[in-house]
């Protein structure tokens, strides 16, 4: 199964029952599953007239408390950040898929990871987080779409799952876990209120000081957030002098590149996010006592970066190799790298 | 063991479907296995490939850039692929379209008239079944019969009336790569 397959397949076992979707290369395949096994699942498919009417669409399913879903690929993602700012307003749980592609704008259809600013910085307006997952194998990306729709019912908040074109075209050996998690009871839900007290959904906070009320509210779910979910790969954390630094398709050739050079017995290890938001800052901290260096690898001009930096407060100096542009890093460009840092 | 392979050739030769099929089959003995297409805006008569990773161990990166085995179905693949083959590698050669000869003295070459014994089984169409069937000929990384059986799993139910066909194609090949 490619990687859009299996995230499509997971979501259904994990519950979604609506999708909805406007196409575009290198996601086509999530759509284009979903438009059959949706209907055997008894949800709602429905292919869009745009990409604001899907994440809209998803936002009205979401307030029903139907588990919902819309994916998309960078151009297409930048259209819904209003929708993804009117979710976070009104806590609603969602799932938004973007399997990045090179930009700026319509850009070309290879892989890239240069919306990592947009995808954990907000995109949208407002003082808001959405949770940022970031898989790295076909397998992962099953097991964490399933993981992501139990987050987004937990914190009532949109998470989006993070890929790249090489992860969703990618076929890979998965399995299916059952879901066995009971789903989270939604008592905030608009079901109709005959016999109950009416309740009210809205982002629009016009009264005196109330706003911010609400928003400090937020922050402190983001706090939790931030407390509980950090979650990332460490390979050698111990004892390496340099550590690579990569999510998605960078992390599985700068794997390759750390297991080459510690087989000729370099003192090399790596770091793997799995959540960019929250970004594992405490596995960095951890990281510095020991590490001399850090070696930052992207597909975009160099955005995680910074959060890189702002994790171990700069207290250890962090390099940068990326390619942009549909273009992948080499593990020989990233091998010359490392001897270029090591003098 | 890990293999390393590129299939490369125009759009429509079959190029994807080569690559699923013995990743496939890998993938049913038990082994590790990456699949990777081109997806770009490739048309029939474009230039394709697809990169299958083979091996007993986790695959780290599921990229290829020094292919072990590259199997080219027409000409611009072999000009574009020859030089990055690893030393001991090996080259199947369409030669049903391919004229130039390859210049590289430390790969194996194989080559195949891949039309011609396609045409043999029964369909001059399915030449990538008797590419397929060469290499593993030549390089034993999965049982030939692993490989047949997968094909009806992959296959849709609507062309099973071909799968007969494509086992006397793969089988052409393979004796054909095995000399």
């Amino acid at each position: 199964m490619c990687g859009n397959e299996a995230l499509a397949e997971a979501a259904i076992i994990a519950g979604c029952r609506f999708y909805a979707g406007y196409p575009i290369t290198p996601q086509n395949e999530i759509p284009a599953y979903m438009s059959k096994r949706m209907p055997e699942a008894g949800g709602v498919f429905i292919q869009s007239e745009s990409e604001l009417a899907a994440i809209n669409m998803v936002f009205g399913s979401s307030l029903t408390g139907t588990r919902a879903m819309t994916s998309s690929s960078s151009p297409g993602i930048s259209l819904k950040q209003e929708g993804i700012s009117y979710l976070a307003a009104c806590e609603l749980p969602a799932i938004i898929v973007n399997i990045m592609r090179g930009g700026p704008g319509l850009g070309n259809i290879g892989p890239s990871q240069s919306d990592y600013f947009q995808a954990v910085k907000g995109g949208g307006h407002g003082d808001y987080h959405q949770i940022v997952i970031a898989p790295a194998s076909v397998q992962e990306i099953a097991d964490l779409t399933m993981l992501s729709f139990d987050l987004a019912d937990k914190y009532r908040t949109p998470v989006m799952i993070l890929g790249d074109g090489i992860l969703g075209q990618m076929m890979e050996p998965v399995e299916f876990k059952a879901e066995t998690k009971p789903e989270i009871k939604k008592d905030w839900i608009l079901d109709g209120c005959k016999g109950r007290k009416p309740r009210i959904i809205k982002s629009l906070i016009l009264s005196d000081g109330e706003l911010e009320k609400f928003n400090l509210k937020l922050q402190k779910k983001y706090n939790q957030i931030k407390d509980i979910e950090q979650r990332c790969e460490v390979l050698y954390g111990d004892d390496s002098e340099i550590t690579l630094v990569a999510y998605g398709t960078p992390s599985r050739i700068c794997r390759s590149v750390v297991e080459k050079l510690r087989k000729k017995g370099k003192s090399i290890g790596m770091i793997r996010p799995i959540t960019l938001w929250p970004f594992p800052e405490r596995a960095f901290k951890e990281l510095a006592k020991n590490v001399k260096s850090f070696l930052v690898v992207e597909m975009s001009c160099g955005q995680m970066i910074e959060d890189v930096k702002l994790a171990i407060d700069c207290a250890r100096p962090v390099h940068f190799y990326g390619r942009t542009g549909g273009e992948i890093p080499g593990e020989d460009e990233i091998i010359k790298e490392i001897e270029h840092i090591n003098g | 063991m890990t293999e390393e392979i590129i299939f490369a050739g125009f759009g429509g030769q079959g190029i994807m479907f080569m690559g699923k099929a013995i990743a496939y089959a890998a993938m049913n003995e038990g082994k590790r296995v990456t699949w990777i297409p081109s997806y770009g805006a490739e048309v029939r008569g474009g230039t394709a490939y697809s990169m299958v990773i083979i091996s007993d161990e986790a695959i780290a990166s599921p990229l290829i850039k020094d292919p072990t085995i590259c199997v080219a179905m027409n000409g611009p693949s072999l000009r574009k692929y020859e030089a990055k083959i690893k030393t001991n590698g090996l080259l199947v050669v369409n030669k049903s379209i391919i004229d130039i000869e390859p210049e590289r003295k430390d790969i194996e070459i194989l080559n195949i008239p891949v039309t011609e014994l396609a045409s043999e089984a029964g369909d001059h169409r399915i030449g990538n079944m008797v590419a397929l069937g060469a290499l593993l000929g030549k390089r034993k990384i999965i049982a030939l019969e692993s490989l047949i059986n997968g094909l009806k799993d992959i296959v849709s139910s609507a062309y099973h009336n071909l799968l007969p066909v494509n086992e006397k194609a793969i089988r052409k090949g393979f004796e054909h790569g095995s000399r």
